[in-house]
């Protein structure tokens, strides 16, 4: 039974054309532990979720993920356990249709079409999206897209979520649905987002992440109402936080 | 028509194939295999035969009226690629002058009828090709180009072009609109924007591959594409596959126009 940590130690990170994206990384998140990563554009948030799942490797430094030291022979292990679910649905979303694009995962991992269907039931269900299996992509709305994306890593059950800004493309009611499906969602779960009143609501922990360092990591209900370190983030109190 | 309107026309050939007839139903390995036979067999009557090539509108003719599509909307698909048969074959009737008589007194060159003859071939293998995705959807034909055995890299290129097509059209129309909101009716502003617009579309391109490829790999893409679903042969698929054979190979092998002709003079 592999515990579902993930462990970053001086992790850096340039892109190709010499952008230093992570500076010395270091973070410990522990089984169960949900994490909220915050930061203004461009810190990092985005590079670092990469790196959950090895679509990038560290420069230098290590990521642990389980009891998996993350090297090009253990990606593909890694990436079973970690489910990543990206800004932009429309990259997430890359076969003609819902049903198939959910069912992509568990097909990979080589299970019967029974048991494929009953996954993609059970996805679609989770984001109340059954309606939409036969659906091509291009017909959704931003909000279905999103959904629909949740459910297509859902689909095999992940231990590990990674997800970056969730609730952008979400109407109110829809992204309180969201909300309730990932309070539900018990394995260690990371979100970066700009939307600080989900991660309140989500997140007991939080990392806020300057030029590719971490420059707090704490509860978040301290990280959240700090006002002074907060603003020197491009980042300002949670609407839930402003009234009192 | 605005590109806007272009747009949401091409979304409406797969809304098509959502419908519940009889020809929606059939197998959509039948639907191929039948059409590719339909699409053989017609080309395959030498160049200067018209006469024989009628009964073949029998089949598109079935499917359009059975499967409830539209035929304004066909037809207009075919006249916006005309163009390439008509420039194909229009010279024919000067390269080709040898004359031969129709009916007495009327002589017209050869080149003519190969021009008519590719028409009509033109006419019969496009207008079936569409009705083929309007009624199985662009993905059912790739599910069973992947099921009879073509190999798994040309199907998901084939599902990529499908899906990003949008994409990429919805992109462009978000750029064009922006360029049109700021450029005050000094309509396109010239080639030199243009050519910026179509760099910038191609980077964008670019990072969103990465990007669609990261996702692909983080949900376990190992350089093949599963396996597709599974559909089910029934007697209905099995039917309309021998009908159609049937009347392919008598249209075929048979002059059933001359035929049909000589039986309707024989009435009068």
């Amino acid at each position: 039974m592999s515990h579902h940590i993930i462990d970053f130690k001086n992790v850096f990170f340039h892109y190709p054309d010499g952008t230093e994206a992570l500076r010395d990384i270091s973070f410990r998140i522990t089984h169960g532990e949900s994490v909220g990563i915050i930061g203004a554009n461009g810190s990092g948030k985005s590079t670092l979720l990469l790196h959950m799942n090895g679509c990038l490797m560290p420069s230098s430094g290590t990521v642990n993920i389980g009891d998996l030291y993350l090297t090009k022979k253990t990606r593909q292990e890694i990436r079973r356990s970690v489910g990543v679910i990206f800004q932009n649905p429309d990259d997430q979303l890359f076969m003609p249709t819902v049903y198939d694009d959910v069912a992509f995962c568990p097909r990979n991992l080589g299970l019967d079409e029974d048991a494929v269907r009953q996954r993609v039931h059970d996805a679609l269900s989770l984001v109340n999206g059954l309606e939409l299996q036969d659906k091509p992509p291009h017909h959704l709305s931003g909000g279905q897209k999103s959904s629909v994306a949740i459910a297509s890593v859902m689909a095999v059950e992940p231990d590990i979520l990674a997800m970056d800004e969730p609730a952008a493309n979400l109407d109110p009611k829809s992204r309180r649905l969201l909300i309730n499906m990932l309070k539900t969602f018990h394995h260690s779960k990371i979100i970066a987002s700009h939307d600080l009143d989900l991660i309140l609501d989500v997140c007991r922990r939080c990392i806020v992440i300057k030029d590719g360092t971490v420059v707090a990591d704490g509860p978040s209900t301290e990280i959240l109402s700090n006002r002074a370190l907060l603003e020197e983030n491009n980042l300002e109190l949670p609407l839930s936080l402003q009234r009192s | 028509m605005t590109f806007d309107e272009e747009y949401y026309n091409i979304g409406y050939l797969d809304r098509l194939s959502y419908q519940d007839t009889f020809v929606h139903n059939l197998d959509p390995r039948v639907k191929l295999i039948t059409t590719m036979l339909f699409l053989f067999a017609v080309v395959s009557f030498p160049k200067y035969e018209i006469v024989a090539l009628f009964p073949f509108f029998l089949f598109p003719v079935l499917l359009l009226t059975i499967g409830e599509i539209p035929l304004l909307f066909i037809l207009k698909k075919v006249a916006l690629v005309s163009p390439f048969a008509v420039f194909i074959g229009i010279f024919n009737p000067l390269l080709d002058p040898v004359q031969v008589t129709v009916l007495p007194g009327l002589t017209l060159s050869a080149g003519w009828f190969s021009f008519c003859s590719i028409l009509l071939k033109f006419l019969l293998t496009v207008s079936t090709a569409l009705l083929l995705i309007a009624t199985t959807s662009f993905p059912g034909v790739c599910h069973a180009l992947r099921q009879i055995g073509v190999p798994s890299l040309f199907v998901s290129q084939l599902l990529f072009l499908y899906r990003y097509l949008f994409v990429l059209a919805e992109e462009s129309m978000r750029i064009i609109r922006a360029r049109d909101m700021r450029s005050y009716g000094r309509r396109g502003t010239g080639v030199k924007v243009f050519v910026r617009i179509v760099g910038m579309l191609f980077l964008r391109t670019i990072e969103r591959a990465e990007r669609v490829y990261y996702a692909m790999l983080s949900r376990g893409f190992q350089g093949d594409m599963p396996a597709l679903r599974n559909f089910r042969i029934t007697a209905a698929d099995l039917a309309f596959t021998a009908s159609v054979m049937g009347c392919l190979y008598l249209f075929r092998f048979y002059p059933v126009s001359e035929k049909l002709g000589l039986f309707a003079q024989g009435l009068f």
